[in-house]
């Protein structure tokens, strides 16, 4: 229900997120009235994201989910700004599966630019309900007052009634349906870098992640999967792992076998004593070179045009200079620092979960799929998640936990171990691309035709950024293939955007340098009808230094690309040694994100996507053998550490533009960046990834 | 199943599990204090780092027999209001994105620091490489750990 009617007096909707009963909103109907005003109301909560109490505290519901990427504070900023809030009253509540919240998935760096205006409503239609409440209180005009930090302040008289003594009579009255916003240059909380909400939580050990997550009675279980994607148990001996103290049950699922026990340890120990026969199915000998293989010859048929303009073959035919370039790039595994996790009870036709997720909604489908309930009988409560970048989009790990809890009459929390995280995700596709360019006599570049050829059957993992190339290019043609490889894919922060902004960055890089220009000066010339991202590749080109004289022995090397709204260039300083051994110095970083919420959230995402950008392009690999994935831990698929972490410098263009995005964009400029930084370096030119630094040893 | 007496975070505790139970899980099942974190199992990650008898350990790599009549401490017992310097420098400069790695950091950092009055970066790096951070907070954590040291 969304009724959005004006009401009269005595009347009102009051819309109420009553935990567990999915009821989105309640008409309190005349009948009741008596007794709803029987009790005076304690707080006000003209919708589902603000509630303000007798005490003035402000409970604010956070919608979305909170992976680190700091909505838990952002989202609450929005709403505490229009309404004028103190800040040091604001409590932030993580709200739980309801269709009363609108979309609840986190992704696409999405969540601020989404729910930007809706949120400022929600804020604002709470203010106004305290000024009316305080005019009246005052019995004078309602133009005469203002909110201010927590209050209501009659100007006249000087006369202020705290949001405190306000909610009682505020909520008696009719929830406005059309509310002023404030004008940005009177922000007081959007635009300032205050301290993260949660912050406290993660530095005494309070902070609950769903890896953490108990309820009394709970059972802990792990699963042994077939290490091939598509295989399947076709027997088991579980005799050993019910021997072991704490096992209590053995049970096949879809993706495998799961022992079921008191507590982790039993589980882990009664996995390890489980003998499993597989049937690997029929991707046992899959192996990387012969994805590569597939991607390869899939690339030399035409693929489906997202761009086509002018003619780029007559172009590329008639260019003074013709260039040719191959890249690839491997799958990826996210590896957050939480390997996924999910506990789950089905009871009483009813189902519930407990689960870090970035989607609540599919979550909740998985749990349906398996269980065959009504979408009112499922629950989904989202716990706070150790590292998302896409992954927690996937419903795997809830399926799982949903299957087990389906046999048991206690609730059950299933965990990965990190060998499984890794052997069983949902990776960036492994791509491989064709690009050719074309110069005039002078040097200006012609034609640009670029094939994507992807392993990934889901264009929405392939196509992102490629054919939004800026550059003014009169004839540029790029188009897509797609293979259907029985290796599952998924999001991965900023998606599409790491093979494109890659191809795209590296490509015009080498077109400037046999065109003999500089980098930067060949990409301003193309940018002129691109003033923001002539905006950012300006503003880091200088903060960078770019063509001042560095330090001996390191090099610059620059990207700009545009993703989720936003626009970003990166500057990479790197010096390489005669063994070919890489040290990153300096990542200068400007992006154009339009209104920022928190400045110091910006900077540390920016900090984030560089780190893991980095990482995919020094280390990151995940490969085939056998139809096994060949990585299982930390020494095998390598994180940066912070002897490798370079210097990151973020610079925000001011801008009054809404919102966009925040969490992705750094991540595509920055392996073209180090990549082009590298071959300023040595002359080298990489066009595989990950780098492999014998290509880089001299002599 | 053996039994095994320990003190965690100053309080003395008694047993009977088997004494192979690596460490970890007696603290996040058995004795309910999650702030130790799970994330390799293999001792590459550092995010179940706790303290024994003051020094870092990786409590996901060490068996509970190995902590009999020792002190363990974890980031619960680290202060009892947020009071370590670690803790309020962490939170000063806005380190934590995810935070899942954090108590293990800032037990590895507190490692560091009672050995180390004024750490230096390479004996930062030395120390602090060894714990994992995939949200990219390093440079916080520099700052973080350098500001400490100077309120230690």
């Amino acid at each position: 229900m969304t009724a959005k009617t004006t009401i009269s007096r005595g009347e009102f909707l009051k819309v109420s997120t009553a935990a567990g009963t999915g009821l989105a909103l309640a008409f309190h109907l005349p009948l009741l009235d008596k007794l709803a005003a029987a009790q005076a109301p304690d707080s006000l909560k003209p919708n589902v994201w603000v509630s303000i109490d007798t005490s003035g505290t402000v409970a604010i519901t956070m919608h979305r989910s909170e992976l680190g990427q700091k909505v838990w504070t952002a989202l609450p900023m929005i709403v505490a700004e229009e309404l004028e809030a103190d800040w040091s009253k604001v409590q932030v509540k993580q709200g739980d599966l309801d269709p009363a919240y609108g979309d609840q998935s986190t992704g696409g760096s999405a969540s601020v630019r989404t729910t930007y205006d809706k949120l400022r409503r929600a804020g604002a239609t709470a203010r106004e309900m305290l000024i009316t409440a305080a005019a009246q209180t005052w019995n004078v005009e309602r133009s005469s007052c203002r909110a201010e930090t927590g209050a209501v302040i009659h100007a006249p008289t000087s006369r202020k009634l705290t949001y405190g003594e306000l909610v009682e009579t505020a909520a008696g009255l009719p929830v406005p349906e059309e509310v002023p916003l404030k004008d940005p240059r009177d922000f007081k909380i959007i635009g300032k870098s205050l301290k993260s909400l949660n912050a406290a939580s993660m530095v005494d050990g309070s902070a609950i992640y769903g890896y953490d997550f108990k309820l009394p009675g709970m059972l802990t279980a792990v699963v042994a999967r077939c290490p091939v994607f598509g295989g399947k148990a076709t027997s088991y001996d579980d005799s050993d792992a019910r021997a072991v103290p704490g096992v209590r049950r053995v049970t096949q699922i879809s993706s495998g076998v799961a022992v079921v026990a008191d507590d982790t340890w039993a589980a882990l120990q009664g996995r390890r004593a489980l003998k499993v026969t597989w049937d690997e199915g029929p991707n046992a000998d899959l192996s990387s070179e012969d994805i590569s293989r597939t991607l390869k010859e899939a690339a030399q048929s035409p693929g489906t045009a997202l761009r086509d303009d002018g003619d780029a073959q007559a172009a590329l035919d008639g260019a003074a200079e013709k260039l040719t370039a191959t890249y690839e790039v491997p799958y990826l595994d996210h590896a957050p620092m939480q390997p996924m996790s999910c506990t789950a009870r089905v009871r009483n036709g009813t189902c519930e979960i407990w689960t870090s997720t970035q989607g609540p909604a599919t979550a909740q489908a998985g749990a349906i799929e398996v269980t065959g309930l009504p979408t009112d009988a499922v629950k989904v409560h989202t716990l706070l998640m150790g590292g998302g970048f896409g992954r927690g989009h996937e419903n795997d790990f809830v399926k799982d936990a949903v299957e087990v809890a389906r046999g048991l009459d206690v609730p059950v929390k299933v965990i990965r171990t990190r060998d499984e995280d890794i052997q069983h995700g949902f990776y960036r596709p492994t791509n491989y691309h064709e690009v050719q360019g074309g110069l005039d006599q002078r040097g200006r570049p012609v034609g640009w035709s670029h094939r994507i050829s992807s392993a990934s059957d889901n264009v929405g993992l392939v196509t992102g950024g490629a054919a939004e190339l800026p550059y003014a290019i009169p004839n540029i043609h790029v188009d897509y293939v797609m293979s259907d490889i029985p290796v599952p894919t998924g999001y991965w922060r900023s998606v599409a955007n790491t093979q494109n902004a890659f191809v795209n960055e590296c490509f015009i890089d080498e077109l400037a340098a046999a065109a003999g220009k500089d980098p930067y000066e060949f990409r301003r010339e193309l940018l002129q009808d691109h003033p923001r991202h002539l905006g950012v590749l300006d503003l880091a080109a200088e903060k960078a230094s770019w063509g001042k004289r560095l330090p001996r022995g390191r090099h610059q090397g620059l990207a700009v690309h545009f993703s989720f709204s936003s626009y970003a260039a990166v500057v990479a300083e790197v010096s390489v040694d005669r063994q070919g051994g890489i040290k990153i110095h300096k990542m200068v970083c400007a992006i154009d994100c339009g209104t920022v919420i928190n400045p110091d959230g910006v900077r540390s995402q920016v900090e984030g996507g560089i780190t893991l950008a980095l990482t995919a392009a020094l280390y990151g690999a995940i490969t085939l053998k056998d139809g096994r994935v060949q990585q299982s831990n930390f020494h095998n698929y390598k994180l940066l550490t912070m002897r490798e972490m370079p210097v990151v410098e973020t610079y925000i263009v001011p801008s009054t533009e809404p919102p966009t995005g925040v969490g992705e964009p750094p991540v595509p400029p920055t392996p073209p960046a180090l990549v082009n930084a590298i071959y300023a370096a040595t002359g080298k030119r990489i066009r595989r990834l990950p780098i492999d630094t014998g290509e880089l040893q001299q002599g | 199943m053996d039994k095994i007496s320990f003190s965690i975070n100053g309080q003395r505790k008694s047993l009977e599990l088997d004494p192979d139970t690596r460490l970890l899980w007696v603290i996040r099942d058995t004795l309910g204090l999650t702030g130790t974190k799970y994330s390799c199992g293999m001792s590459l990650c550092g995010t179940c780092t706790v303290h024994l008898d003051g020094e870092p350990i990786r409590s996901c790599a060490t068996p509970v027999s190995a902590v009999a009549g020792r002190e363990v401490t974890t980031i619960e017992g680290l202060s009892a209001d947020l009071s370590h310097p670690l803790q309020r420098a962490w939170i000063e400069e806005e380190v934590s994105q995810c935070g899942y790695c954090t108590p293990g950091q800032i037990m590895l950092a507190a490692g560091l620091l009672a050995k180390k009055r004024k750490p230096s970066d390479e004996d930062i790096d030395n120390t602090m490489s060894r714990a994992l951070c995939r949200c990219g907070t390093y440079q916080r954590i520099r700052r973080a750990v350098h500001r400490a040291a100077q309120e230690v």
